[in-house]
């Protein structure tokens, strides 16, 4: 297992001001597969993120990538590396359309960003394929319309066509369903196990359907340890799991 | 959840409402039309003008669009800009004095010293933001100031650089007049630069990191780097506005770099609108005509009006003159395309 993972942890903890949040957690994140996290409020899945993506610096423990310790490295290295993420609170350019959201992040891997002197005309390169992502999760129609006018199940469209224009080995999804109608959440579903392909999608995830729909493996975090791992069915069934989670959040169903 | 992203997401950066897409979304005869305008304006000013007042404005609309540049475009409210338009000052008063070069060969000089003192102080002013960072380049421009102030063998601390010289292959440049249109190309290329920056992949990028700096990390966009180049090229365009500035005034002294400069090169960018590049000329225009009229009037408490003009603008026209001139446009034509 651990010689095919492409994202590892080795015992990563993050403190903040005396608060453990993340305590030790190993995580093997297998090639091609799709790998849910879950667990109660507070379990650390969020801060687990923002540790794996360089977003925030471990206190201690280490992060590898493909075999090579990334462990520290500035969001923009490890999205370099090839780690997309999309964010939990929708994180967009209000200002911005939505065809040049997904320009924006094409030309990322080029060095067109930093032509000052060229003309932005050049970032048409990008519209085709701009339009394609768009049209992929269903945003064909509205890819002029600024990202703050758009209705938060497009915006949460919007953040995934972002981070699929990255090409990312690893697809880090955190709560792509939250708060959304039931038709979106079908979409959503039906779009990431499209594009799960050829990749590797982490997933934070509350909606226990949609974990059970796409997750390969599950990993139960609580008080930010690992609980339990293994496949859906196993963790679903494992009575830590019910008493620290699915007890609560199945009777919510 | 509790845990917070170390980056400058909720620091208590501005968030300027960008007048720009209206106008860039404008129909191409508009841009056009305000284009030609603009350069009809520039060409008759010191016929309407005092040409001494017409050539501070065209210093001034340098400078404004270097602020501009960082405060609209990039989201960083530089509070130092004096550094680089006093910095530039001096380096073109003693290039122009010590070598009798002509004076945009002094000025160009003074403009790449700005940009090469913009490396450092931006590099280290651009990790923070918000308040931070407006601090952080207020003190730098501090520093700057002690050393002219200190460093009198070379400045001639309080007495200035007397006697710059108008060297242009001889032509005879005395007359404030024909020194506005002397400088007019040089000031007209500083403005195509700024736009073509904003206009540009680059600028499209530096808007991102305005609106969402952690959002650009994550595509892979180091924000550092495109902060720190931007404020070198604000650096720079601030630079032509003090060079032209020590030329056509013949002297420098400490007040280019007194701090109250910064303050006032912010106060004509919010005046003209944040985030719409040529609000900040229309501001200059207006600040420094405003500025001449009350001290010709002999009205001392020039301040208490300036002032006064900056506490309505931010309460009432938060876009500023140009922001809100394109919102009533904008709003015009969407009511007649009904």
């Amino acid at each position: 297992m651990a010689g095919q993972a492409l994202l590892a942890a080795r015992g990563l903890t993050r403190d903040f001001r005396g608060f453990r949040a993340v305590d030790g957690v190993d995580l093997d994140i297998a090639a091609d597969s799709v790998h849910a996290l879950v667990g109660p409020n507070g379990a650390g899945k969020t801060t687990l993120f923002n540790l794996l993506t360089g977003f925030l610096r471990p206190s201690g423990g280490r992060i590898e990538l493909d075999g090579r310790d990334v462990t520290g490295l500035p969001p923009e290295r490890v999205a370099r590396l090839g780690v997309a993420r999309s964010f939990q609170i929708t994180s967009l350019f209000p200002q911005l359309s939505a065809r040049e959201h997904v320009e924006l992040a094409l030309q990322s891997p080029s060095g067109l960003g930093w032509r000052f002197w060229r003309s932005a005309k050049l970032m048409r390169r990008y519209t085709d394929r701009a339009d394609e992502l768009l049209d992929m999760v269903g945003l064909a129609e509205l890819s002029e319309a600024p990202a703050e006018s758009l209705a938060y199940g497009r915006k949460r469209a919007l953040e995934l066509a972002i981070a699929l224009a990255l090409d990312p080995k690893v697809l880090l999804l955190d709560e792509p369903t939250a708060g959304m109608g039931l038709e979106d959440v079908d979409r959503t579903v039906e779009l990431v196990a499209r594009v799960r392909r050829g990749r590797t999608v982490v997933l934070v995830e509350h909606n226990m359907s949609v974990v059970g729909r796409l997750a390969d493996t599950v990993t139960v975090l609580q008080a930010g340890r690992v609980l339990v791992e293994g496949p859906y069915e196993q963790v679903r069934a494992d009575e830590r799991v019910i008493t620290a989670y699915l007890g609560a959040a199945g009777a919510a169903h | 959840m509790t845990s917070t992203v170390d980056t400058e997401t909720d620091a208590g950066r501005p968030a300027p409402r960008s007048g720009l897409l209206a106008v860039t979304r404008a129909p191409g005869w508009v841009r056009y039309a305000l284009l030609a305008v603009g350069l009809l304006v520039a060409f008759w000013l010191p016929n309407g003008l005092y040409p001494a007042v017409a050539v501070d404005i065209l210093c001034w609309a340098l400078f404004a669009v270097a602020v501009d540049l960082l405060l609209g475009f990039t989201g960083l409210m530089s509070f130092g800009h004096t550094a680089f338009w006093g910095a530039s000052a001096y380096v073109t008063g003693l290039t122009a004095i010590h070598l009798g070069l002509p004076f945009p060969a002094a000025v160009l000089a003074g403009a790449l010293a700005a940009a090469v003192l913009a490396v450092p102080i931006g590099y280290l002013a651009v990790k923070r933001t918000g308040i931070y960072f407006a601090m952080v380049t207020l003190a730098f421009a501090q520093m700057v100031y002690y050393v002219a102030n200190e460093w009198r063998s070379v400045t001639r601390g309080e007495n200035g650089l007397q006697g710059v010289p108008r060297e242009l292959f001889g032509l005879d440049l005395t007359d404030d007049y024909y020194f506005y249109y002397a400088i007019l190309p040089i000031v007209l290329l500083g403005l195509a630069a700024a736009w073509r920056i904003v206009h540009s992949p680059f600028g499209r990028v530096l808007v991102g990191i305005r609106d969402n700096p952690a959002r650009a990390r994550a595509l892979g966009y180091p924000v550092h780097r495109y902060k720190l180049t931007a404020f070198v090229l604000s650096g720079f365009i601030a630079g032509l506005g003090g060079g032209l500035f020590a030329v056509g005034h013949r002297f420098v002294s400490l007040d280019v770099l007194h701090w109250t400069t910064s303050g006032k090169a912010v106060i004509v960018v919010v005046l003209g609108g944040i985030g719409t590049l040529w609000g900040g000329v229309l501001g200059a225009g207006i600040l420094v005509r405003l500025e001449d009229w009350l001290s010709f009037s002999g009205f001392e408490a020039i301040g208490l009006v300036t002032g006064g003009i900056f506490v309505l603008v931010v309460l009432v026209f938060r876009r500023g003159v140009w922001g809100s001139a394109a919102a009533l446009a904008t709003r015009w034509a969407a009511s007649r395309r009904r």
